[in-house]
């Protein structure tokens, strides 16, 4: 099987994001991911699908630095992951945004780890907070923000560190579907200005299609990959015409046949 | 008008109100010859205040207070914070402490007066061993509930663990802190009158015990409610140092 994934991804060649052979198994005894090879290709955005607690987080939060795996390795732009590193930055499943601060200091809180001066980091972190559409609520707190607006806060947090990997776990989950279709426009519109790898992960195969360049299909813990599936869909018509052109509905109905044999 | 139904301090006021006049009634009844009624008590606590009797007594009082206070929040805080932060730390100091807050730490005063005599010293471990448990096992609890995510959050961010430790965890931990400290310095205030019942009489303590022994009973319930009403007065203020040090996000809302 993962014979499949690395025949697609060798025919690119920038390769931001390398997993190789990673096995973790939790000290409870569960083993989340099993001999998983991946890559992600520089500059694109890869969205990683597959059923609930199949290990997604976990590869995540490996690719991250986070965790350490059981076995094998992970390198990014050629060099092991040891730990977290400067070209990464993570925008979290749950925001992990700091109540006492205000949206301007979550948004600059990672120059200010680095040690970058108030003025410089603020003034980079209003640029982004502005570029996710928080303009104007720089003062605010989280608790005076919904919860769409939380999570852009935290976008706004990993783009200000300028990564150049940006390791996204399910960050619009806690929005409704009207916003979560904005904010996957608003995400193209980032993926297009950044020269950015983004690597996504979802449990909407709509919007893994809608918004990757790659989808990765994951199977049940312990998890390998499945398939990894190119949506070559259009980009220059609009939103509304993609999600009704033929070959999108193609790719979610196969992608759906895919899984459902996991599922029942 | 509404607003001001809804305001938090009507509710105060309201119950405060409540309870001085159910301390009235039963001081009317009487419910005994010993206990005065409200406007007793504020009558002579008024004539204290005037003829400065109260005064003078106070800073004998405050002294090992204030002085058992500082050095138990700072301490309890450090050890707190360590337990919390460290396996090896946890697992010796966590035990001590919780039994430390279940124990009469009361019984405990004779043996202090026989090591260190009936001096400040005395005082200022009661005031210490009453305060201190709470504090640290507060400190320690929130230390060790920092939401996990938020940690990441710093690691992934390439936060050193200085920096993790002074910019997430404390100010994650800071208002079950801030709670151990108002318990700890409740605490503080009945060691403080206990040592002063129990070790030698001073300040507000011996004039508690003098106006009992010469039965002037509603002089000794002005002493006691002004030490009442000090202690309300100090841990009202300790919250807002909270707000102000660590969470401008609660003190926008106020
Ligand atoms: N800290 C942990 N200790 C033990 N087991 C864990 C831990 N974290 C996750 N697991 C287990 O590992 C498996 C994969 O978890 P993970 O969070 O990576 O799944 P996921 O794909 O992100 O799921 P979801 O889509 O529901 O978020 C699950 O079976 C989970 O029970
Ligand atoms: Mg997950």
């Amino acid at each position: 099987m993962s014979a499949v994934a690395e025949a697609v991804s060798t025919d690119k060649t920038d390769i931001a994001v390398s997993v190789n052979d990673v096995t973790k198994i939790y000290p409870g005894g569960v083993e989340a991911l099993n001999d998983m090879t991946i890559q992600f290709p520089k500059g694109e955005l890869t969205s990683l699908l597959g059923p609930s607690g199949c290990g997604k987080t976990t590869l995540l939060k490996i690719i991250a630095g986070l965790l350490e795996p059981t076995s094998g390795s992970v390198t990014v732009n050629g060099k092991n992951v040891t730990g977290p590193g400067k070209e990464r930055a993570f925008v979290f499943q749950d925001f992990a945004l700091m109540p006492w601060a205000s949206v301007l200091r979550n948004a600059a809180f990672g120059l200010e780890l680095q040690g970058v001066a108030k003025s410089e980091r603020h003034a980079i972190a209003e640029k982004y907070i502005d570029a996710v559409g928080l303009k104007g609520y720089e003062n605010l707190y989280p608790h005076e923000l919904s919860g769409g607006m939380r999570q852009r806060v935290g976008l706004a947090r990993a783009l200000a560190v300028n990564a150049e990997v940006l390791l996204m776990d399910e960050p619009f989950s806690a929005v409704d579907e009207q916003t979560r279709r904005k904010f996957q426009e608003d995400l193209l519109t980032v993926v297009d200005d950044e020269q950015k790898t983004f690597i996504f992960v979802t449990h909407s195969i709509e919007e893994a299609v809608y918004v990757s360049q790659s989808i990765a299909l994951l199977l049940p813990r312990p998890s390998r990959v499945s398939e990894i599936i190119r949506p070559d869909i259009r980009r220059d018509i609009s939103p509304d015409a993609i999600r009704r052109d033929p070959v999108y509905l193609d790719i979610v109905e196969r992608i759906w046949k895919g899984l459902r044999t996991y599922v029942e | 008008m509404s607003s001001f139904l809804k305001h938090p301090l009507t509710l105060r006021l309201l119950s405060v109100i409540i309870a001085a006049g159910a301390w009235e009634y039963l001081g009317r009844i009487p419910i005994s010859p010993a206990f005065p009624t409200f406007l007793q008590t504020m009558s002579a606590l008024g004539g204290m205040i005037a003829d400065g009797s109260m005064v003078s007594v106070y800073p004998a009082t405050f002294q090992p207070l204030l002085i058992g206070l500082i050095i138990s929040s700072i301490l309890g805080i450090a050890c707190g914070v360590f337990m919390g932060l460290n396996a090896k730390a946890e697992w010796f100091g966590a035990p001590v402490f919780i039994v430390l807050q279940s124990a009469p730490l009361a019984a405990l005063i004779p043996l202090l007066t026989f090591a260190y005599g009936i001096g400040l010293t005395s005082k200022i471990l009661t005031v210490c061993i009453m305060s201190m448990p709470v504090i640290v096992l507060n400190a320690y609890s929130a230390v060790r509930h920092t939401p996990t995510s938020m940690i990441e959050m710093g690691r992934s961010y390439l936060g050193s663990s200085r920096q993790i430790i002074l910019k997430i965890i404390i100010p994650a931990a800071s208002p079950v802190i801030y709670a151990g400290l108002r318990l700890g310095a409740a605490m503080g205030f009945i060691g403080a009158i206990l040592a002063e019942l129990l070790i030698t009489p001073t300040g507000i303590g011996d004039l508690i015990t003098y106006n009992q022994s010469i039965a002037e009973y509603d002089k000794m319930y002005a002493a006691i409610f002004s030490i009442m009403a000090f202690a309300v007065i100090f841990i009202e203020i300790l919250e807002r140092t909270e707000y102000f040090f660590f969470r401008p996000d609660k003190r926008v809302t106020q």
